[in-house]
């Protein structure tokens, strides 16, 4: 690094101290922006590749009045997918090659997304639970050092707990219901809460992101702090629900002011990351399909602009 | 079914959204990009919302039941919507065809409902004109698109148009019961909309270089409550829940 180099990143640093936004036409560090590219797609991937397990319920919702709060929640992580890879574009990559990462395998996304919804139920548990872990996470984003990430999260994470409030009140319909709901409700919860748990991602000391991230103000609690603050929350909402969260270890710890909970099965964590989850095939096979199929449309749309400027031109000369 | 014209009438209208809208719901999460996705995703969302404004009002004219009860609870042969709202997603110019056909007869249809001498009806009418024009416009620029874009786009519209035209005449064939509302002023005059409906197809088919085939109309009786083999299909999804767990709040 030449001393030019490294009075910028001290500068640099400086400001990220000061808590200034960085913006997409300030000089950043190599490594700053690769990271930012890194995780601002990982995050719109998850955006998108989330669609699918709540998408393979909108037909089924029972209700039309579920049917429609569904598909617009599905919608709106549309939408958050769009603002992200907006955002990621700024660092200077295109959404196509973006796609590119997610379909060949590179790129990665959040592991929930690879566990199958199965009941009505599961509507609930990812609206309370995997919307709610996510929040968690966004939260903390908002005041993250990249100014145009910070901004797409502000927008980000209203939706976010919406759709939270949302998938807890799912929740309370069915525990308030006959048996066989409460039952739908009890097995949607065995299913989600060690996936949703696994999402803020391998113990701290594993985890070897996290002190640069912090320098960074990408992450300002770790990942450890984030999962104990996700419990201590929900622990309560589902005692409310009258549900019981499997994990016999779990009980309140009065001299730490917390919960404590039950080891986590990192196998099965690694597993999924790897692609050797119950739909890690699957939700890649349904992108690349939607993709490939969408191919001849993109081009024709392209096609046709050109052409009708092309007709402009003609009729201005 | 409950024998009483204005009930009918307001099944027939809220069948074709909950048909169509269930069709375009299927597409959320498999869009070409992301921008046609929520678009498409819109569209539903806009019929949707139709169905539950006609079918609250066709469980109060009841005097029993729910827009869930009408929605989900009925035997086949007693949804009256038109067999082109059943047509299969087949690909994106099927989705954009079927939808422009749709389209085109949505519109005048609104129009001519805010006019009618029933509140709500006009109600509905009033709000729908706006989004039909908006899903108009969105599906006459993408007939533009396809048409005038590459030539196997071109050749995908011809072929969706050739498939699905034939059950375009269907919408206009005037039923009993839309017979007897267009007479107490209620219901739209499907002549009228055929007109209109004409003007504007002509008018994008020039533009998109696809011409209708001269094809006889497919014989459908949607109307009367005879559907395609699709249609058991797509009960089997909207009733899932309420057939398996019957009786139950949500
Ligand atoms: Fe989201
Ligand atoms: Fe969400």
């Amino acid at each position: 690094m030449t001393q030019k180099e490294i009075n910028l990143e001290e500068q640099f640093q400086a400001r990220i101290d000061r808590d200034e936004s960085i913006e997409a036409k300030d000089w950043m560090p190599e490594k700053y922006r690769k990271t930012h590219i890194r995780q601002i797609s990982q995050h719109a991937h998850s955006e998108i590749v989330g669609m699918l397990p709540e998408g393979n319920w909108i037909t089924r919702a029972p209700s039309l009045r579920r049917k429609v709060a569904l598909l617009a929640k599905v919608q709106d992580e549309a939408g958050h997918g769009l603002y992200l890879y907006s955002a990621a574009e700024t660092l200077g990559i295109t959404r196509d090659e973006l796609t590119e990462q997610l379909h060949s395998g590179k790129a990665k996304y959040s592991s929930i997304f690879n566990y199958p919804a199965l009941t009505w139920a599961d509507m609930g548990a990812i609206g309370w639970l995997v919307d709610g872990a996510a929040i968690m996470n966004q939260v903390m984003l908002t005041r993250t050092s990249y100014g145009p990430y910070a901004r797409a999260m502000v927008r980000i994470c209203k939706e976010e707990s919406f759709h939270q409030r949302q998938g807890y009140e799912i929740m309370l319909t069915l525990c308030k219901g006959t048996a066989l709901q409460k039952e739908l409700a009890q097995d949607a919860l065995n299913r989600f809460w060690w996936p949703s748990l696994m999402m803020f991602g391998p113990k701290d000391d594993e985890s070897p992101n996290t002190e640069q991230s912090v320098k960074w103000k990408i992450k300002r609690k770790t990942n450890d702090e984030l999962r104990q603050q996700f419990v201590d929350q929900t622990v309560p909402q589902a005692e409310f629900l009258g549900l019981t969260v499997p994990d016999p270890a779990l009980k309140w710890n009065e001299e730490r002011g917390h919960y404590d909970f039950g080891d986590i099965d990192w196998d099965e964590f690694w597993q999924v990351v790897k692609g050797h989850g119950p739909c890690n095939k699957e939700r890649i096979d349904a992108r690349v399909k939607a993709w490939e199929e969408g191919e001849w449309v993109r081009d024709a749309a392209v096609t046709h602009a050109e052409k009708k400027d092309s007709r402009t031109e003609q009729k201005v000369a | 079914m409950l024998n009483n014209s204005l009930y009918r009438y307001l099944l027939l209208l809220g069948d074709n959204s909950l048909i169509l809208g269930h069709r375009l719901s299927e597409l959320c999460g498999h869009g070409p990009n992301l921008e046609t996705d929520i678009a498409l995703t819109n569209h539903s969302l806009d019929l949707f919302g139709q169905v539950r404004s006609y079918f609250q009002y066709a469980a109060k004219i009841a005097g029993e039941g729910t827009e869930d009860s009408v929605a989900f609870l009925r035997y086949e042969k007693d949804y009256l919507n038109v067999h082109l709202v059943e047509q299969p997603n087949t690909d994106f110019a099927h989705v954009i065809c079927r939808q422009f056909l749709w389209d085109a007869y949505h519109l005048p249809l609104m129009k001519a409902l805010m006019k009618s001498k029933d509140e709500t009806l006009a109600a509905i009418g009033a709000k729908g004109e706006k989004e039909a024009a908006y899903h108009l416009r969105f599906s006459s620029e993408w007939m533009k698109r396809l048409g005038d874009g590459t030539e196997e786009s071109h050749k995908r519209l011809q072929s969706a148009l050739d498939h699905l035209y034939r059950y375009s005449y269907e919408l206009f064939k005037e039923s009993e019961v839309e017979k007897e509302m267009k007479e107490k002023g209620i219901g739209a005059d499907l002549g009228k909309i055929l007109e209109e409906w004409k003007k504007t197809t002509e008018d994008i088919f020039r533009s998109s270089n696809v011409s209708p085939s001269d094809d006889p109309p497919a014989i459908a009786k949607g109307k009367q409550g005879f559907h395609t083999e699709h249609m058991g299909f797509i009960l089997a999804q909207i009733q899932y829940m309420q057939r398996a767990y019957p009786d139950m709040q949500w």
